[in-house]
């Protein structure tokens, strides 16, 4: 018979990470409340028997009423399981603690791990272990999961307790106990075991936001260090890029082109301008995409995200949002969908959806790729690092945009916003080796995946029939492109680029892809053709298009599945390309008419 | 009994006791769950600019509260004249 654990805790109690430690698999790990959204569990083998570990939702409390909450509620409520294991921040147990008891009530075997064991000791923070497992009647155990202490003592800890409660069991819902009584036992339960030191001397998280939450500096600091993370991955994505690109086409001319020579005219052209410069040209993106989710990685783990949601709450709730709504902004630079999903957290619907429209217009990873293309082969080396600090700031004045413009009832029923400000905490490596081995792994597999389909139906379109001049008038894709000319021409983009833009509806990652099957070239002499045929008003004209235009197909399908009805995701579509088209106008339009 | 005042009111660095939450039990519920809860010391850290959030500190948590939903919270404030947040409630008053 299958033995089940369920992995329960606040959020920031680390319990993703320890969840990590204990399964070995890649549970993403967040700084921030509700980012675990879609229950994540893993085999692992405890003693002589397999187990399912399955992670909650981070909960506050049993009552709670975020959608996060009543999800690892319900999860407790229906599912048996053999126990629970509770993760607590030993660092704060005078709240933690309440949860242990209201779960208590559900008469379910529990095993307390308490994390953060040595960020509780270095702050002089004393916990009488023998005392409150005694008081609770529960099993504990000290663990610090991002450095993998204790956690060895944990799985013996975990296989005795099974080997004690061998069956599944239910909750005995609805005998939760009444909160005043919690407080009282919790009172008497503190101050017989838990001893804090009365005031804290300034620890180093203090001294920290004294500066990155200062009235006047705060904000300044941020969009510094948000350059900062932007100049890191360019300095250090950009060189490895190359390198992979010139490896990539090295392995073309030397290895490839002569071993499929013997091949007909079209099926050559197939191989190796379709495909091989297809999604070789998105993979020398591999590098830099790994750089840039270690560093956005970084900014997640340490706690920063909360203090943005502090700074800029006052400017978002003018439009109808609020500090949590900026940081899914900044989180939808790695990948709109997931940020789509952690807008749960709020719990207005009005303001949720109105966070869900304007997450599209977040510079996502896929776009960068975009961008950092034509920047590159467009741009001087000291302007491309500028011309794309440019865009993340008009994709941020969209969103306010879109935001100030669709606010209606969100203004009004305002969600309060109370949340917790976690220490800061520095990511460990292999956190962070393990984010990037994911984010690659994502990577590859959509390269893999439809890519694949997008170049070779690009390449199709652009060399069907077979006897005309690939992408000339006369191919499929020229016809189409000949049908859209009237909407993009006054948008200075060629009939080529919106072909382009077509296959980017499905994926942005595409685009890249697409363009190289569409001029027949691949990583550099791409570059060398763009930077021909494109003047720097025409360039950012595509990207300002580009950046705005429409979300992808699974941010659309994520749109409809979290709003509840398709007509947002109709809303969201067109709108953007509404004012996608409005913006590329006017700002090649006004440009022209300047430099004429 | 020195009066109440709402914990928006309350200047940086000053502490203060909860005396009386005039939220929703929703709202009540979820301060709760963060250490807002009557009869708890907290400690306002900062106020941020242009009406914003302010950061409050109760025990080892901080949290950061709209003024809005900080004006439901009634707190009896400290000695103003006392730098650091007293050790216990008795000499908060």
């Amino acid at each position: 018979m299958s033995k089940r654990i369920a992995l329960v805790g606040m959020p920031n109690t680390g319990k993703s990470t320890l969840f990590n430690r204990l399964t070995g698999a890649g549970a993403k790990v967040g700084n921030w409340p509700g980012l675990t959204v879609e229950l994540l569990s893993a085999k692992l083998l405890l003693g002589d028997s397999m187990v399912e570990l399955v992670d909650l939702p981070g909960l506050h409390n049993l009552h709670g009423f975020s959608e996060d909450e009543r999800v690892a509620r319900h999860f407790i409520e229906t599912q048996p399981v053999n126990g629970l294991l509770v993760v607590l921040n030993a660092t704060q147990l005078e709240r933690q603690l309440a949860l242990v008891l209201q779960l208590k009530a559900l008469g379910l075997p529990m095993l307390l791990a308490l994390n953060m064991a040595d960020e509780a000791a270095s702050r002089g923070i004393r916990i009488q272990l023998d005392t409150l497992s005694e008081k609770l009647g529960l099993p504990i155990c000290l663990v610090s999961a991002k450095h993998g202490h204790g956690v060895p003592e944990l799985r013996q800890a975990l296989t005795a307790w099974l080997h004690r409660h061998p069956d599944l069991a239910t909750a005995q819902a609805r005998v939760l106990a009444e909160d005043d009584n919690i407080e009282h036992t919790l009172d008497t339960l503190l101050a017989q075991t838990v001893h804090v030191p009365p005031v804290l001397s300034p620890s180093h998280t203090d001294r920290l936001d004294s500066l990155l939450l200062h009235p006047w500096l705060g904000l300044p600091l941020f969009f510094l260090i948000m350059l900062t993370v932007f100049q890191v991955v360019y300095g250090l994505g950009a060189p490895l890029q190359d390198g992979f690109g010139w490896l990539l086409d090295a392995v073309k001319t030397r290895w490839l082109a002569p071993a499929i020579a013997g091949l007909p005219a079209w099926a050559i052209s197939f191989l190796l301008e379709g495909l091989y410069d297809g999604i070789g040209t998105v993979m020398t993106f591999l590098p830099i995409i790994v750089v840039f989710f270690l560093a956005m990685a970084v900014v997640e783990d340490s706690g920063y995200l909360a203090r943005a949601a502090f700074l800029m709450d006052a400017l978002m709730s003018r439009m109808g949002l609020d500090g949590r709504a900026f940081v899914l902004q900044l989180m939808g630079f790695g990948c709109n969908v997931p940020a789509m999903m952690g807008a749960r957290v709020i719990r207005s619907r009005a303001q949720r959806i109105l966070t869900m429209m304007t997450i599209p217009f977040s510079l996502c990873s896929a776009r960068l790729q975009v961008f950092l293309f034509f920047t590159t082969a467009v741009f001087s080396p000291r302007a491309a690092p500028w011309v794309l600090f440019s865009l993340y700031v008009i994709s941020f004045a969209v969103t306010f945009l879109t935001a100030w413009i669709w606010r209606g009832r969100a203004r009004h029923g305002a969600d309060p916003l109370l949340m917790e400000l976690p220490p800061y905490r520095l990511p460990t490596l292999s956190v962070l080796t393990r984010q990037s081995l994911r984010e690659s792994g994502h990577f590859l597999r959509q390269a893999g995946g439809f890519i694949i389909l997008g170049v070779a139906l690009v390449w199709f379109l652009t060399h069907f029939p077979l006897d005309a001049a690939p992408a000339s008038p006369a191919t499929l894709a020229g016809r189409l492109a000949s049908l859209m000319e009237p909407i993009f021409s006054p948008l200075g983009i060629d009939q080529l680029l919106s072909i382009a833009l077509l296959f980017g509806f499905v994926a942005k990652e595409v685009v890249i892809g697409a363009l190289a099957v569409i001029y027949g070239a691949g990583g550099d002499q791409l570059s060398g053709i763009l930077a021909q045929r494109l003047d720097w008003i025409q360039a950012y004209s595509f990207m300002l298009f580009t950046l705005v235009y429409t979300p992808c197909l699974s941010a659309l399908a994520t749109l409809r599945r979290e709003a509840g009805g398709s007509r947002y995701m109709w809303a969201s579509l067109v709108w953007s390309l509404g004012i996608a088209w409005l913006l590329s106008f006017a700002f090649y339009q006004t440009a022209r008419a300047l430099t004429q | 009994m020195t009066k109440l005042c709402s914990l928006n009111t309350v200047p940086a660095g000053r502490c203060c006791i909860i005396m009386r939450i005039d939220a929703d039990s929703d709202l009540t519920a979820r301060m709760r769950a963060l250490g807002l809860q009557l009869g708890r010391r907290i400690q306002v850290m900062r106020r941020s600019p242009f009406q914003g959030p302010i950061q409050v500190r109760s025990g080892q948590t901080d949290i950061i509260i709209r003024r809005a939903d900080a004006a439901a919270v009634q707190v009896r404030p400290c000695d103003p004249n006392i730098e650091h947040c007293p050790a216990n409630e008795s000499e908060c008053n």
